[in-house]
């Protein structure tokens, strides 16, 4: 890339860009600068994703004008982005799971030994960029066998290897654990201290205003306005994105603590590799409460879920019961009947069918009930009705219950979801990472469901790696930390510090 | 049962294995690497059967094989891009184009045979076995592996170099980032499209070769020359987990237990009445490798899905 100080390293103007039904951005203009993290911020389907994959070449835009470093370019395709200093890291893991990270970040690029790979030379430059930046990896290991956090770096790796400048970071930390979410952060400040610009989309506020230098707000496909984190804190980020105010910590009026709904005694179970996931767990959910699992992932918050939901089974002697209905292996026919409505944490795979519309996703479980289907047949009326209803009520954005559901934005994927769950007036709510990736203003009103939910005598677990999540809605926290239960505290006395204190295994009221 | 047991015969029945086992070979491998980058082709046996008229076709004119050879593969190539255009660009569903590929090459190569042909001629001369110095000599074991065409040596030297394309070069890691997820490779640049119109074209043209080999080999064409044999290739793909090596093994279990077949037919040790249960024989281990296999090794996770960019 040519160094032009005076101009900026991007600049779109007016872009525009039309999907059928959809206006996904409407003359958006975004300036950086290098040396800066810019963040855009903006609800789901607000338009970001697609603004920036326009700027990676996996769009045309149907209208504007975007210049590299003050001189007007064309971005046909990925290639040319990547060949002009542009990188991105997608909202989803842009990873082949079956290669090693040392062919995942070559992918694409040029071999010195063509037409042979040539491993020892990436790995060698992959070491380098590791060193440089902190992002500590081994190149010859399969991604696959790598954890979350240690894919992002991957990614991060992808994008300066090819020597990217300015790249663009789509919900980044959506799946890094806080402990992974500060070490990332410290990356990210060396790569803007070395004269990359950056741009971050990120719907946790805590994290907006932590890295952040500038930020855009998007709403509607629309820029609604510019801030930093000096002139704004959380709170006015929240109402600048959303339009109204918003509260971060819905209300929770006391209610009467009923018998337990939800039973597990001496539970054991093991992970897909075999090794013991879950250790002999005991917990009661009662009508009327919320708990939240705290912990961070991979200490069995998962086989937990799963466990419940009567889809993994358990050791021996292990009891899981749900309204006193046992739940261990019992698939989830049983468990819904039981009482049990279930979110699970990977939405796309275990949670809707991508292909499916969104009202049949909507009906997806209840189909065959009386409501729906007579004789065999679907009653088509009935079904629109219901769908336009909880769309409506959930606000999820799409453009008609006929769309087909992969083409939603993640969050609004996530309230049909729970649109569909809440919707069969459950008795035990299980919820595993219910605002993952969903904007402010949606996490509130799933924040407020589940709330009220909780005060019509339903018991809720809900499973979470978002600490502030926990404390704004939980009656009571119980930390997780390698299949066991650290402890359990109630929320009034809870803090962001003892829980993370337990997290890492440090066992209340023993010394640290 | 004793005559089967002596020397000769279980070394004829070796050479004669690995010359039928070539076609099954040759398939797989070229079925493989198409798997490999995401498409699903079962019109395999359709092809083998167009290129085996057409290089029988050319052979029974010139009498040249190399020009038969020739024409075998440039028929493999020909329907290669037929099917590249109709899964690569208009993103046909593959299960059901694989299907009409093979019907058409069934039917077309029946018509043009009974049209240009009419009635079953030998060609002049067959596939030529070619001795490998020094090494055919070895007493038994000689003949019945350095005794072969050049096809079926050609067929042996690409599992190591199927096998080294798809580990070691820039192409093979595009072709399975391809089949594993496209999306990645195509946000790096990759060509998805590029690279499975290549590896359809190889596999394609494969297809072809093993459709000549094998109308060479017996020297004769007739309809239905295959007989399934192209679509057991596609099965030896899953059989060996997507890797040259294993496709190896199960196209010889199958030339071997074919060579079996017949040699105890031969002697007589089964009765002809039984020949055509006994040579299912080897669909049915391939049946119950696929069951004892299934689920510890997982397919191209894009197996057969088109690619559009969301
Ligand atoms: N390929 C597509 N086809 C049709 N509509 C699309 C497509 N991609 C995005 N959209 C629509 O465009 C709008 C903007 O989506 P986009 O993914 O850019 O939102 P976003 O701001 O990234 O949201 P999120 O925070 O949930 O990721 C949404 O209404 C979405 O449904
Ligand atoms: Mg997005």
């Amino acid at each position: 890339m040519a160094q032009d100080d005076d101009s900026p390293m991007l600049e779109m103007r007016g872009i525009t860009k039309r999907f059928p039904g959809v206006l996904a951005n409407d003359s958006i203009d975004l300036t950086v600068r290098s040396g800066e993290v810019h963040t855009l911020l903006g609800e789901n389907g607000a338009g970001k994703s697609t603004l920036m994959k326009i700027l990676f070449g996996l769009y045309q835009p149907d209208e504007g004008d975007i210049r590299l470093n003050g001189e007007s370019v064309k971005i046909v395709s990925p290639s040319f982005a990547i060949e002009h200093g542009i990188g991105m890291i997608h909202q989803h893991f842009m990873l082949v799971p079956t290669l090693t990270v040392a062919e995942n970040v070559a992918l694409g690029t040029r071999s010195t030994r063509w037409p042979l790979t040539d491993p020892a030379v990436v790995s060698e430059r992959v070491s380098e960029i590791s060193e440089r930046f902190g992002l500590a990896i081994d190149p010859s290991v399969e991604v696959w066998k790598l954890a979350v956090g240690e894919r992002q770096r991957v990614e991060i790796i992808k994008a300066l290897y090819r020597e990217a400048k300015l790249l663009v970071l789509d919900e980044p930390t959506a799946v890094l654990t806080p402990q992974e979410v500060d070490e990332f952060f410290e990356i990210l400040s060396g790569m803007r201290d070395s004269g990359h610009g950056l741009i971050f989309i990120s719907h946790k506020l805590r994290e907006v205003v932590a890295i952040s230098d500038e930020i855009t707000v998007l709403r509607n496909g629309r820029v609604t306005g510019h801030t930093t984190p000096g002139e704004s804190d959380r709170h006015q980020l929240a109402e600048l994105m959303v339009g109204r105010e918003v509260s971060l910590a819905p209300d929770r009026p006391p209610v009467d603590v009923g018998e337990p709904r939800l039973v597990i005694k001496g539970l054991s179970a093991t992970s897909d590799r075999g090794t013991l996931a879950i250790d002999n767990l005991n917990l009661e959910v009662r009508a009327g409460e919320v708990v939240g699992i705290a912990g961070v992932s991979g200490n069995g918050q998962r086989e937990l879920a799963e466990v419940v939901a009567g889809l993994r089974p358990a050791k021996q002697g292990s009891v899981v019961q749900i309204n006193g209905v046992d739940a261990v292996g019992a698939g989830a026919r049983t468990t819904r009947q039981a009482g049990l409505a279930y979110v699970p944490e990977e939405r796309m795979r275990d949670g809707a069918i991508g292909e499916f519309t969104v009202s049949e996703n909507l009906v997806l479980i209840d189909h065959g009930s009386k409501q729906f289907s007579s004789r065999g047949l679907l009653r088509f009326a009935e079904i629109k009705r219901h769908c336009r209803q909880l769309v409506d009520q959930f606000k999820v954005k799409t453009p008609g219950l006929d769309t087909s559901t992969s083409t939603l934005s993640g969050g609004n994927i996530q309230k049909l979801i729970l649109a569909r769950e809440l919707a069969s007036g459950p008795t035990v709510l299980l919820a595993a990472q219910p605002t993952r990736g969903v904007d402010i203003g949606a996490a509130e009103y799933i924040h407020q469901q589940i709330i009220a939910q909780r005060n019509l005598g339903t018991a809720a677990l809900v499973i979470s790696e978002d600490l502030d999540e926990l404390l704004a809605i939980s009656d009571r926290i119980a930390v997780m930390f390698e299949g066991r239960i650290m402890g359990i505290v109630a929320a009034e006395i809870a803090t962001r510090e003892g829980l993370g204190l337990m997290m890492a295994g440090v066992a209340e009221g023993s010394p640290a | 049962m004793s005559e089967f047991f002596t020397i000769s015969v279980l070394f004829a029945t070796l050479a004669a294995g690995i010359r039928l086992a070539t076609p099954y070979l040759l398939a797989g491998l070229g079925e493989t690497i198409g798997q490999r980058s995401g498409v699903l082709n079962l019109g395999v046996d359709g092809v083998m059967q167009l290129s085996a008229f057409f290089a029988y076709w050319t052979a029974l004119r010139t009498d040249n094989l190399w020009l038969a050879a020739l024409v075998g593969l440039g028929v493999g190539v020909v329907m290669g891009v037929v099917y590249g255009v109709m899964t690569v660009q208009f993103k046909a569903e593959q299960g059901i184009s694989g299907i009409g590929i093979f019907l058409f090459g069934l039917g077309f190569s029946d018509l043009m045979f009974q049209r240009k042909v009419g009635t079953p001629t030998f060609v002049p001369h067959k596939l030529p076995t070619v001795d490998i110095p020094l090494l055919s000599d070895i007493p038994n074991l000689g003949p019945a592996l350095f005794s072969h065409s050049l096809l079926t040596y050609m067929a042996f030297l690409m599992v190591p170099l199927v096998s080294l394309l798809l580990s070691r070069t820039t192409f093979g890691t595009n072709i399975r980032a391809v089949g594993e997820n496209p999306e990645a490779a195509d946000s790096l640049g990759v060509s998805v499209a590029r690279v499975r119109y290549t590896s359809i074209i190889i596999g394609n043209a494969m297809a072809g070769v093993a459709g000549t080999a094998l109308v060479l080999d017996l020297g004769i064409f007739q309809p239905n020359l295959t007989q399934g044999l192209g679509f057991i290739a596609v099965a030896l793909v899953y059989f060996g987990a997507w890797r040259a090596p294993g496709v190896m093994v199960g196209a010889l279990l199958y030339g071997l237990v074919q060579a079996t077949v017949v040699s105890w037919k031969a002697l007589e040790i089964i009765p002809r009445s039984w020949s055509d249960i006994a040579s299912s024989a080897p669909a049915v281990l391939t049946i119950v490798a696929l069951v004892v296999l299934a689920g510890r090794i997982s397919p191209p996770a894009a197996l057969a899905k088109p690619f559009d960019r969301h």
